[in-house]
């Protein structure tokens, strides 16, 4: 097993951070961001959503890819603001979780998230305020950037109010 | 290829061209010219116990020494060896535990000391098989059996290899299914973290896209019930499997309806066990085939699917699209229809897609959506319908071949109890795993016409 040591800076940030977000969802892991994704967790930090598109194919991609999927072009991949509106797909209650930080949440939603600007773009979503499987199927959402252990944003998504 | 000197071999993974991926190519070049004519099966256990004759190495050539007496070749005559060299169901050596070396050294090693522990080269086979001196042919066909099949049917059709042996081993060890390493950490990398953040477990996107299929065609979970039922009762009936050797218990509707979920609407049975075995099959010529101890399958056609999902996890859409393409590429390649199967044994594990395997398939006519439905009449092995004869990953624990062997021995006729006998067992279709990428083969009593 890998050992990973918990810096106490961190956890009490972690337990801070989630007390003020109580809404019922425990907190993500942190996230470092690499080469490939780094655009996408800058945008995050600055709550906007940013999608991998090939300007030659205009095609938008998710995740994020080396090279175009469709024309195989690794130049012509840039970055394209979302409108952060979707709409949800469906969706799995998860009761055993591999991840150690989300496991004492357990039940708890996960739904697939469908962009509007292209339902083909999926993102995963906890849906912050939604009871745990009571979700409305083929309702819309907006994204919402929430901070995960190491303070790095996410996009998460939230039931547009008037939904439900 | 070739074994040089002190029995070091370079195998490289099966080149792309090998696989069948396109629809149009019409029939398989080689339909009915390959036949499998030996399977080898190794005990089955929950965990490695940390014996040398236990250790994946060890049960791997356990299963290729039964496949070769099987089939009743002499060793010195397979020319081939296609097997994969990842084992591992999920569990990888912990950093920092010391290497288990009176396995390591039980055996001739090679360069990496978890060769034969926690993965396995064709380097260690042939190191450790001094009586296959006659291997001309290696190859990796990764990911699978299902993969390996096709290489190696490919092989022996191209003149590469003349007798092949079919290699799929797996490794468990101690400790929870993927609850170590990065899974345990406070931080993930940025490309990991846009698809597991929100910790879905393995069987997550097969649980979404089966409640879509339910939101659709208007079907419940406890449908699948009968399915799961016919599996474990099938898999009992599979000597060589886990659930057989080890804890014998069925599995009634009672039990699956209470099971704890995974990943609602994916509960416990609704997920397979991993577990450690090892199989290996032996194919030559049909030619040769028909000189040797056991009636000959012939393979009329391997087909695969390259379908990439268009973002995190298929829709039920990408899926129904990709099963259907999957089956025009099965059906064109061998020759046949959806009439012509005999049974089938689509792959299983996880079993709430199995019904997108053959509703693809169009088996006994199923459209999308009717599955479940078809679930609740008789698809016994004494029945017209049979469905999945083997018990799959959920009758008989993960291998992703159980599903390959029963249609070898099915059409052979020595599938003992597990024998169907609701219909003639003459043309079967197996493979996978997943409903969206897979390999899959079509076995045959008579090489067609
Ligand atoms: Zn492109």
């Amino acid at each position: 097993m890998q050992c990973v040591a918990v810096d106490p800076i961190t956890v009490v940030a972690f337990n801070a951070s989630f007390r003020l977000e109580d809404n019922g969802e425990g907190m993500k892991q942190g996230v470092d961001p690499d080469d490939l994704t780094r655009p996408f967790w800058e945008a995050a930090n600055l709550d906007r959503l940013v999608i991998q598109n090939c300007t030659r194919c205009d095609r938008l991609q998710h995740p994020p890819a080396r090279t175009c999927h469709q024309c195989g072009s690794d130049g012509a991949l840039a970055w394209k603001e979302m409108s952060g509106r979707g709409r949800i797909y469906n969706y799995g209650v998860v009761h055993d979780c591999p991840i150690r930080l989300l496991q004492e949440d357990q039940p708890f939603n996960v739904a697939v998230i469908m962009l509007n600007d292209d339902p083909g773009i999926q993102m995963y979503s906890h849906l912050p305020g939604t009871p745990v499987d009571d979700i409305p199927i083929g309702a819309d959402v907006e994204v919402v950037f929430e901070a995960t252990a190491n303070g790095q944003k996410v996009p998460e998504w939230r039931v547009v109010a008037g939904e439900r | 290829m070739a074994r040089c000197g002190g029995g070091a071999v370079s195998t490289s993974p099966a080149p792309a061209s090998v696989y069948r991926v396109k629809e149009g190519l019409g029939l398989w070049e080689h339909r009915g010219k390959v036949a499998a004519v030996g399977i080898g099966h190794s005990p089955t256990f929950r965990r490695w116990d940390g014996t040398p004759e236990n250790s994946v190495g060890g049960i791997s050539l356990e299963a290729l020494r039964r496949a070769i007496d099987d089939a009743g070749v002499n060793p010195a005559d397979v020319d081939g060896l296609v097997m994969d060299p990842s084992t591992t169901t999920g569990a990888f050596w912990p950093r920092g535990k010391p290497l288990p070396w009176d396995s390591i050294n039980a055996y001739n090693r090679t360069d990496d000391p978890l060769d034969g522990i926690t993965g396995l080269s064709a380097d260690w086979i042939l190191a450790n098989s001094a009586e296959l001196t006659g291997i001309e042919f290696t190859s990796y066909g990764v990911g699978c059996m299902s993969n390996a099949i096709c290489v190696a049917a490919q092989a022996i059709g191209d003149g590469r290899a003349h007798t092949c042996l079919v290699l799929k081993s797996w490794h468990n060890l101690e400790g929870r299914y993927y609850q170590g390493g990065a899974n345990a950490g406070n931080a993930i990398p940025g490309s990991s973290a846009i698809r597991s953040l929100w910790g879905t477990p393995a069987c997550f996107g097969t649980a979404v896209q089966f409640a879509e299929y339910c939101r659709k065609y208007g079907k419940t979970h406890d449908m699948m019930a009968p399915f799961i039922e016919n599996s474990r009762q099938n898999g009992l009936k599979f000597p060589e499997g886990y659930w057989a050797q080890h804890r014998p218990e069925e599995i009634t509707p009672e039990d699956y309806e209470a099971a704890r979920w995974i990943a609602k609407p994916a509960n416990l049975f609704d997920n397979d066990l991993p577990i450690m075995v090892s199989a290996a099959y032996l194919f030559t010529t049909a030619d040769r085939a028909r000189h040797l101890k056991q009636q000959p399958v012939y393979i009329l056609n391997h087909a695969t699917s390259r379908t990439r999902p268009r973002s995190l996890t298929p829709t039920l859409d990408e899926v129904e699209a990709d099963t259907a393409r999957t089956a025009r590429k099965i059906y064109e390649g061998a020759g046949i229809t959806a009439n012509d199967l005999s049974f089938e044994n689509m792959y299983d594990g996880f079993a709430l897609f199995h019904q997108f395997h053959i509703e693809g398939l169009g088996y006994r006519g199923l459209k999308f959506g009717e599955a479940l439905d078809f679930y609740q009449t008789d698809i016994s092995i004494s029945g017209p319908n049979p469905v999945s004869p083997s018990g799959g990953n959920i009758g008989c624990g993960r291998s992703r071949f159980w599903m390959h062997t029963d249609c070898i021995q099915q059409i052979q006729q020595r599938a003992g109890a597990r024998q169907v006998t609701g219909v003639k067992p003459e043309i079967a279709v197996s493979g996978g795993p997943m409903p969206v990428g897979g390999n899959y083969m079509v076995w045959s009593a008579t090489p067609g016409s």
